[in-house]
């Protein structure tokens, strides 16, 4: 049964009648909260995710409908604002929500994550109308958004992009294309990161449906704009500040990003460990070997020191931290390469019954590749820590 | 009919744990295994929510006997969209003893102390599979049962109910107050949404109770002597030079058979 979403009524804050029990572990009083975030995550990603996962990977279907439910439940903009339809919860329960959103389908997890960002952008950068008009509906799913910085000529070098917003009158003529946009083609909200102030044919056009290794359960397409005229009124923040406001966007993303690398090596490691319990080879369980026995180990000790790092960065853009971007950064870097290790590995405790599709550890090798890649390469990662730590006085 | 429903609601391992005996053979390993509400039991809160959401009924209180930790499972009631918890406090070896005997007496209790018109339960725990909490708690009150229901219907002061029984469908018509057991096929759970996780655990209080003489668990009426596996299974009798001439005799040309091997 899903619940109908009412028209949200203000919290009544004077209404608490008691005192959360928990005590204060330092981290919010609200751990009890964050169990049940949880456990409706995991229980959402096992029912409704899980059995699908390698049907929308095969045929490469965008799961509208899935996305929907899970938006009803509160996923649409789990950190977005209440007051316009979020959930308003905090970086560490979205973190936590997102890896357990993973370990049903990464691919589109990650494409959840991926509209979660730009409905917090409309949301903390937007004004009271452009708030009022786009984020109800991204909350609820009701419309979906992509995220468009990334050009053909501008991927790790993001300042450097071309597309190009010419002011006239109380429009902006857009012109370029933004390459590798997820969900591209198949949503209706476009957050475009352009350039004012610089050169400038008809409209919004998508270039062919891309055919990737994995993250197959949402389009990829360049967005082509040709004199693509936008209202004034649409622009979110001043001119100016665009570029600040899509790093900041980037930070939540890459906390996000890593959960759901996260998620795909906890759900590789049961994989895994339930196979080595099973497959028999020289007589005894693979379980019995100790080069297995230890390499399994080594997996789960790295996805547990991915998980806490990520957390505390989670915790360190929520408090707005002056270490929240470098940490950010390095939580990205670590958890997606080891979490993409993991996985690796799991698929190789496998034999050769992990190469088949019809085992789902290829799917989470596949799908969480590309996490070392997108929200910045790993490389920039590398940037940015080395920026932050050299720049230090 | 108007008023309150209390639901029962047990904490038990989680349905896709696997099961391991303790090597004393006193039983299941329980300690660091997840836990989660009992299905049936998920089943019965759904159904009293839905009951409120169609202002049937006023107030649903979430019922749980156990330690500490059933709060939890209380939590994940409240979650769901009942008003109220009430955690009975049962730990140690009173815990070990509780069995439904010892519950019924408790919702008995608790059905007269809080006014409740319904008392809807699972049919039964997965891991015990007693279905004897319902039976008994409506004996001890002397109200009627309507169990294995999968079908629920309020008519006035009467509960039109539909029950799954081995011969098929049989529905019946009982008086409230009465008790209720759910059937898997009563209704589909609803995820809890993360604003009603948040305002339920904010605004909501769970009640702690502990039990009291006349609802007394000292006593495990029932001896536990000890729990095993069932056996690991044996490999079949070797029948391929049977099942060769077999083949042989019917076709009159030798097949090649290739026997797949069943157990691991």
């Amino acid at each position: 049964t899903i619940i109908q979403r009412k028209q949200k009524k203000p919290r009544k804050t004077g209404r608490r009648t008691k005192p959360p029990e928990e005590p204060d572990s330092g981290r919010g009083f609200h751990l009890p909260q964050l169990k049940e975030f949880q456990k409706v995550a995991f229980d959402f990603a096992a029912n409704e995710m899980a059995p699908h996962m390698a049907e929308w990977d095969q045929k490469e279907i965008f799961p509208v409908e899935t996305m929907r439910k899970a938006a009803q439940l509160g996923f649409g903009g789990i950190y977005v604002q209440p007051d316009v339809g979020g959930s308003g919860l905090s970086r560490l329960d979205t973190s936590i929500i997102f890896e357990a959103l993973s370990t049903g389908c990464v691919s589109t997890t990650a494409y959840i994550s991926i509209h979660n960002m730009c409905a917090w952008m409309i949301d903390s950068y937007g004004n009271k109308e452009q708030r009022e008009k786009f984020c109800p509906d991204l909350c609820s799913m009701e419309k979906f958004a992509s995220y468009c910085l990334t050009e053909p000529g501008s991927g790790s070098d993001a300042a450097s992009l071309l597309t190009s917003a010419q002011r006239k009158g109380d429009h902006y003529i857009l012109n370029g294309s933004k390459a590798f946009i997820s969900g591209g083609g198949d949503t209706d909200v476009y957050v475009v990161m352009c350039r004012t102030g610089g050169k400038g044919p008809k409209g919004i056009s998508f270039g062919k449906k891309e055919k990737k290794v994995g993250w197959n359960s949402q389009p990829t397409r360049a967005v082509i704009f040709e004199d693509c005229a936008v209202p004034v009124a649409n622009r979110l923040g001043e001119e100016g500040q665009g570029f600040n406001i899509a790093m900041k966007g980037l930070n939540g993303g890459r906390i996000n990003i890593a959960s759901c690398s996260l998620g795909a090596a906890h759900a590789s490691v049961q994989l895994a460990r339930d196979h080595l319990l099973v497959r028999k080879q020289f007589g005894e369980t693979l379980s019995n070997n100790q080069f297995l026995q230890f390499k399994l180990a080594e997996m789960a000790t790295k996805l547990v020191a991915s998980r806490l790092l990520i957390r505390e960065a989670a915790q360190a853009l929520q408090e707005d931290r002056p270490d929240a971007v470098a940490i950010c950064s390095m939580a990205k870097l670590f958890a997606t390469d080891e979490c993409f290790n993991i996985c690796n590995q799991a698929l190789q405790m496998h034999g050769g019954y992990g190469y088949l599709k019809d085992y789902a550890v290829q799917q989470f090798v596949r799908d969480i590749r590309v996490h070392q890649i997108l929200e910045g390469t790993n490389e920039v990662m590398r940037m940015i820590i080395s920026r932050n730590l050299l720049s230090e006085s | 009919m108007s008023g309150r429903v209390l639901v029962g609601v047990k904490r038990v391992i989680d349905y896709a744990v696997k099961i391991r005996v303790k090597p004393d053979n006193t039983g299941v390993v329980t300690d660091g295994v997840k836990h989660s509400m009992n299905p049936f039991c998920e089943i019965a809160v759904e159904e009293a929510v839905k009951l409120k959401e169609k202002k049937l009924i006023k107030e649903v209180v979430a019922v749980s006997c156990g330690p500490q930790q059933s709060q939890e499972t209380i939590r994940t009631a409240l979650a769901m969209g009942a008003d109220r918890g009430i955690h009975v406090d049962v730990s140690g070896k009173d815990y070990e003893n509780l069995g439904p005997l010892q519950v019924s007496k408790i919702l008995a209790a608790l059905a007269k102390q809080e006014d409740a018109q319904l008392i809807l339960l699972g049919k039964q725990a997965i891991d015990d599979d007693c279905n004897q909490t319902g039976q008994m708690t409506a004996a001890l009150l002397d109200w009627p049962q309507g169990t294995f229901a999968s079908e629920v219907s309020l008519e006035g002061d009467k509960i039109n109910l539909v029950r799954e029984i081995d011969g098929g469908l049989e529905h019946i018509k009982i008086n409230t107050p009465a008790v209720i057991t759910a059937d898997l096929r009563l209704n589909t759970p609803r995820y809890a949404t993360l604003p009603n996780i948040m305002d339920s655990l904010m605004n909501n209080e769970t009640e702690l109770h502990k039990p009291n003489h006349r609802t007394s668990l000292c006593v495990g009426l029932i001896p536990l002597f000890e729990t095993v596996a069932p056996e690991d299974m044996q490999g079949g009798t070797d029948r391929s030079g049977a099942m060769l001439r077999h083949t042989v005799l019917q076709s009159g040309k030798p097949k090649r058979i290739i026997l797949s091997c069943l157990c691991i």
